[in-house]
């Protein structure tokens, strides 16, 4: 069959599953809507947490951005996975025992303030608005590049496809959605892989084949082999290629693990299982789906490259530009691969030097894109690779959608403006405003801000140095005050803003940098995508400073925090508050 | 507040103590400050170093947020303040 009419029929089976899915999972109840009745069971919830997890970035970009960078790639890895040490360890067990629908709503409760609880409301929309961006860029890129629909296009059958089940069942219907959407996406991830571990290795299992040796290469190791490929042809060792400097990497790693922890989409999943412990063992099926990817991801990033160097740079001498393989023609007509003959001799010259690489575009997302093609696979797994990247794109931006419409519905319409709100009304305007923040989604993924490119790695930043560290010190201490909460919060999320912006323009508009995106002048040599670590501190410092100043939280304050220190009384989610 | 329960979190703060202690060791620490260190040594095709930043230190997270819950729960049942 025709490659086209294939994943034109992969992707719709997979949007029809997600229709009824959506039908037979409806909200009934704002509890149901909010937390899914608090009901899921543990490792279904860890599915589903890996694929709200999971965006478009982790699927389509991740591997592509190893490729190039190699070792410098571990932050990601590392970061990205880290931070569910710390979720399960200092956020989700506490956070559910509390028995609340959003994370805004327990900073309210712990500091004893409508203030604060704006103050998280605000935090939470900037992160999760900038982050949701990203998805609906991906829905769209997806869409264009495998179903050869208009971008435009794609995105509005996108924004209907996470309408009709995100609105019908809240977080029930996406719950259940993105169960589905994660067995789509890591099926869809492995398959690829371990086809093209085999052709190199010989070994099915990617993790292992990237430590093997190459087949037709009885003496020499994969990875040995890309740091000579890369070395002789100028480009810098893959093994210790590093991302800036020590502190750089440090910080960067840092900024990702406590921005995970801090993402208020991530976080409210873990609302919706039935137990404190369930809360616990659910992080951990969570880190097992995402490590089924993220120990993939390596592999496939270094296979890729290999694949590429050989392709590009042969044993035999520079490869004739009319001999190039189909694939890299079918790349170049999107625009993803570009070829300029600068010395006119018709041959592919691709080295690390600027002035004589005539390799003058290759996107880094073509290494997964392209993989299937490049390791020569069969059709349908190419129909399933657009099947998986629009599963990421569409299980994150749900999450999304959903953390931010239960903060204007939940915490400022029923918890601040217009707290008589009935159940049922409420329950209509939760579904009211999930349309009309997936109106706002779209339409900043048709016009995405100038500072689109850097909306993923801004989120972390503002979740890691706003929302973490509130929600860790109320449970950790007993003592943080209201005031030092909210001058915390304000104060990490500001001083993060502020350096990106100086160093990015303000609002990523270029030429409104006061101090350029250069290096020299970055705090410390930390770049402002690794910033959020030190936003992080400066909101933990603020917050003691400022506690000693007022004094400490009161009394019944203090017994609300024993009380949720201890898993015994938890019961369902509570409703009346 | 019922008296044993601050020994119950006292035990608890132990045990995060030790999780996150192994947590920065596996990551920060082998991955990043001691790479080049590691990197002497290999492990099949892997050097140990890059190994640890993007292998090893994962599968020691996932054991890790396990051994947790693990122990919590025995935790829990100890001082008798489980669900």
């Amino acid at each position: 069959m025709e490659l086209k009419t294939l994943t034109y029929i992969v992707v719709f089976a997979s949007f029809a599953l997600y229709f009824g899915i959506a039908w037979w999972a409806r909200a009934a109840t704002t509890k149901e809507f909010y937390v899914a009745g608090a009901g899921i069971h543990p490792v279904l919830n860890g599915m589903a947490t890996a694929a709200d997890w999971m965006s478009a970035a982790s699927f389509i970009s991740m591997a592509g951005l190893i490729a190039f960078l190699g070792y410098g790639g571990s932050v990601f890895l590392m970061g990205w996975t880290g931070g569910y040490v710390l979720l399960a360890m200092l956020l989700a067990p506490y956070l559910r025992k509390h028995g609340k629908f959003t994370v805004p709503e327990f900073i309210g409760d712990r500091y004893y303030s409508k203030t604060a609880r704006i103050v998280a409301v605000a935090c939470l929309i900037i992160a999760s608005l900038t982050y949701v961006i990203g998805q609906m860029k991906g829905v769209g890129v997806a869409f264009s590049r495998f179903l050869e629909v208009d971008y435009d296009l794609g995105l509005y059958i996108g924004m209907f496809v996470v309408w009709v089940y995100a609105v019908l069942g809240g977080m029930k219907g996406i719950t259940y959605t993105q169960i589905a959407q994660y067995c789509v996406l890591i099926f869809a991830y492995t398959v690829p892989a371990v086809f093209i571990s085999l052709q190199l290795t010989g070994n099915p299992i990617p993790q292992i084949g990237l430590g093997s040796k190459m087949i037709g290469e009885e003496d020499i190791y994969l990875l040995d082999k890309l740091d000579q490929v890369l070395t002789d042809t100028g480009f810098k060792e893959y093994t210790t290629q590093s991302l800036g400097s020590g502190l750089n990497m440090f910080a960067y790693t840092l900024s990702l693990m406590i921005g995970t922890a801090g993402l208020p989409h991530v976080i409210m999943r873990f609302f919706t299982v039935p137990t404190v412990k369930d809360a616990r063992s659910s992080a951990g099926w969570a880190l097992v789906f995402i490590a089924a990817l993220y120990t993939v991801a390596p592999a496939v990033g270094a296979m890729a490259r290999m694949n590429l160097m050989t392709t590009l740079v042969p044993d035999t001498g520079a490869l004739e530009y009319e001999a190039r393989p189909q694939w890299f023609k079918n790349w170049e007509q999107t625009g993803l691969l570009k070829f300029e003959d600068k010395n006119g001799d018709g041959k592919i010259q691709y080295t690390a030097d600027k002035e004589t690489n005539e390799m003058v575009k290759i996107d880094r997302d073509i290494m997964v894109l392209a993989n299937p093609e490049i390791a020569q696979l069969p059709n349908w797994v190419i129909a399933l690779i657009a099947a998986g990247g629009l599963a990421a794109a569409l299980s994150t931006a749900a999450g999304l959608l959903l953390a931010i419409s239960s903060s204007i519905s939940h915490d400022l319409m029923k918890g601040v403006l217009t707290p008589n709100l009935s159940e049922k009304n409420e329950l209509f305007a939760s579904r009211l405003v999930m349309t009309g923040a997936i109106f706002v989604a779209g339409y900043l993924g048709l016009n995405p801000p100038g500072f689109a490119a850097g909306t993923v790695a801004l989120a972390f930043g503002l979740a890691a140095s706003s929302i973490f560290p509130a929600l860790m010190m109320g449970i950790f201490s007993k003592r943080i005050s209201s005031t030092a909460a909210i001058a915390g919060m304000l104060s990490g999320i500001g001083i993060t803003l502020f350096y990106v912006f100086q160093h990015k323009g303000i609002m990523f508009i270029p030429g409104t940098s006061f101090l350029g995106g250069m290096e020299p002048d970055w705090f410390l040599g930390i770049s402002p995508n690794a910033f959020g670590a030190v936003g992080a501190i400066v909101n933990f410092a603020v917050a003691f400073a400022v506690t000693k100043m007022t004094g400490p939280a009161p009394a019944h304050i203090q017994d609300m925090v024993d009380n949720f220190r201890v898993p015994s009384g938890s019961g369902a989610a509570d409703t009346s508050h | 507040m019922k008296a044993d329960n601050s020994e119950y979190w006292k035990a608890n703060l132990r045990l995060v103590y030790f999780c996150l202690t192994v947590w920065f060791i596996v990551s920060f620490g082998c991955g990043l400050l001691l790479v080049d260190v590691l990197n002497n040594f290999s492990l099949g095709g892997y050097k140990l170093g890059f190994w640890f930043a993007q292998q090893g230190s994962i599968y020691v997270f996932l054991f890790l947020v396990f051994f947790y819950a693990f122990r919590m729960n025995q935790l829990d049942k100890k001082f008798g303040v489980q669900e």
